[in-house]
């Protein structure tokens, strides 16, 4: 695999086997990562010199029904001097936990508090993780698998 | 902050109080339905505290139970100032995951939509903006030019706000051809009513004393919470995915992507401004230079076919049923496609898992990011510039709620 874009490279040297696997698919990657290591992947991508990733676009949860994970994560990043993006994903078992990336990038907040809302992913060490588009009160995640769309 | 409790016990006179006020869901200066709590400190806002939600519509869920091509019309109602720039975004995204080319023709087309898109939103942004700060003047102004460009979206699409134009893989049909006499005759005038709307404000004391050193954002904070767009650009970063991401042949258009330096309302303003002016420069690139030829790619499965063939031969009129019943199907995989919506960068995320619709979808909106800023930029601040703040964004609620 010569002909890997340098981030697969470089995430495989530092992280090993952190890195689980690589998907190339219409000419983007996506790395799937680790979920208890995601802190310090995106910590590097982002200050990494030659990574530079430092603009996060948007976080994304995926829920599933009847597969060995229950949620996917989504990090699509962006490298604004190098104009390059980037997608990283962790997949995590039915307790839906992985740590939060605020500390990395501001604008994860209210991404992460949207995916925590319609789809149920609690992000440790959230500063504030509350529901942001659906009321307070409402009980249950929207965007499951499993939500009733007769309710 | 006033506690029910505390009007019985005998309150400090001296003791600091502050109040805290809703401004919003239903505020004119909200540009729809934002709500924002704010705390005060007399005029001083010492803290804000965004709601967003009042206009969730479960578009994401929508997306998932509909197939790619019934999902176009909802995009209308994302950021509803530029549908034609939200249906375009969609169905590159599609595009992307299943593989598909569309004729020149249709890309140029496509440009064309999105730069009157862009005119016409931040026409609405600066006559709106300008009206929340009491210019009012320029609202009216604006308006006329707007109501040109509808004209043409009208000619176009058929439709003045709900478009729903392209389709995957082409477009509901050809521009007719009056519209490139309409289109260079709009502009030959328009660059001439951007100097006029710069004449009211641009050197206007009381504008510069609203939008100047207000609501300032620095480029690393800009950056740290996501800010894309003519918001990102005025903070002096030149990110714009027309040049870093070109799409629908935007690398064969040259244009200038203006930056400010300050990042305040003023530069905000500035930037888009120059926008416009860029934007006339590309629709007259496009008008120059459109190609001839189909603004359908060829491929019967995915494409739909021609009105007349389909009241005339029996596969087309196969392929039609088939295609608006069920819905083509996508192959497994994933796509992100961003463009340069007049707010930011718009995105659509899509996971398929090889069915008709897609498993998930997710709306990456500029409008949504953006205000997650307005704490930053308004907190310390009059609350009088707290609406400066929110004008100089350009949010659009049904892009943020979805």
């Amino acid at each position: 695999m010569g002909s890997e874009p340098r981030e697969v490279e470089k995430v495989r040297e530092k992280f090993g086997d952190a890195l689980r696997d690589v998907i190339y698919f219409r000419g983007e990657e996506t790395l799937v990562v680790d979920p208890a290591r995601i802190v310090e992947i995106c910590r590097f991508l982002k200050e990494d010199p030659e990574m530079d990733f430092n603009l996060l676009l948007d976080i994304t949860g995926i829920h599933f029904l009847e597969r060995e994970y229950s949620y996917e994560v989504v990090y699509l990043l962006l490298s604004l001097p190098r104009k390059r993006r980037l997608r990283l994903r962790a997949r995590l078992g039915e307790e839906g936990e992985i740590d939060s990336v605020v500390p990395v990038w501001g604008t994860a907040n209210w991404h992460e508090r949207e995916e925590y809302d319609l789809v149920g992913i609690k992000f440790r060490g959230h500063p504030d993780l509350r529901r942001i588009i659906m009321p307070e009160d409402f009980v249950g995640h929207p965007l499951r698998k499993d939500f009733p769309l007769d309710q | 902050m006033h506690h029910p409790e505390d009007r019985n016990s005998a309150p400090d006179p001296l003791a600091p109080e502050t109040v805290t006020i809703n401004m919003g869901p239903s505020h004119p200066s909200t540009h729809g339905v934002l709500r924002l709590v704010v705390e005060l400190d007399g005029e001083v806002v010492r803290k804000v505290v965004p709601h967003v939600g009042y206009l969730h519509r479960g578009m994401e869920k929508i997306a998932e139970n509909v197939t790619y091509y019934q999902f176009i019309p909802y995009t209308d109602r994302l950021d509803y100032l530029a549908p034609l720039s939200n249906n375009v975004a969609f169905v590159l995204a599609v595009e992307k995951l299943i593989g598909l080319e569309v004729p020149p023709r249709c890309r140029a087309v496509r440009v064309l939509c999105c730069e009157i898109a862009r005119i016409s939103s931040h026409l609405l942004w600066l006559g709106t903006g300008a009206l929340d700060l009491g210019a009012g003047t320029v609202f009216f102004h604006t308006f006329r030019e707007r109501e040109d460009l509808y004209n043409l979206i009208e000619m176009i699409t058929g439709t003045r706000l709900t478009t729903s134009y392209p389709r995957v893989g082409g477009l509901a049909r050809d521009i007719p051809e009056k519209l490139i006499p309409e289109l260079k005759k709009f502009l030959k005038t328009f660059p001439g009513r951007v100097d006029e709307y710069e004449t009211l404000l641009t050197r206007n004391k009381i504008w510069l004393k609203r939008t100047e050193n207000v609501g300032r954002i620095s480029a690393r904070d800009a950056i740290d919470l996501g800010l894309t767009g003519p918001n990102l650009r005025a903070s002096g970063v030149e990110y714009d995915v027309r040049k870093a991401f070109p799409y629908s042949g935007y690398e064969q258009y040259s244009f200038e992507v203006p930056i400010g330096s300050t990042g305040d309302a003023y530069d905000r303003y500035l930037v888009r401004m120059e926008e416009m002016r860029q934007s006339v420069r590309i629709l007259e690139q496009v008008v120059a230079s459109l190609p001839d030829g189909p603004v359908n790619a060829d491929d019967p499965k995915v494409v739909l076919p021609d009105k007349k063939k389909v009241v005339t031969s029996m596969e087309e009129l196969i392929h039609q049923f088939i295609i608006v019943t069920e819905g083509f199907t996508a192959p497994v995989g994933e796509v992100y496609h961003g463009i340069e919506a007049p707010k930011g960068e718009l995105g659509f995320y899509i996971k398929s898992e090889g069915s008709k619709s897609p498993y998930r979808l997710k709306i990456r909106s500029p409008s949504f990011v953006t205000l997650q800023a307005v704490p930053l930029m308004a907190e310390g601040g009059m609350v009088s510039d707290l609406v400066a703040v929110v004008a100089s964004l350009d949010p659009v609620m049904g892009e943020v709620d979805r």
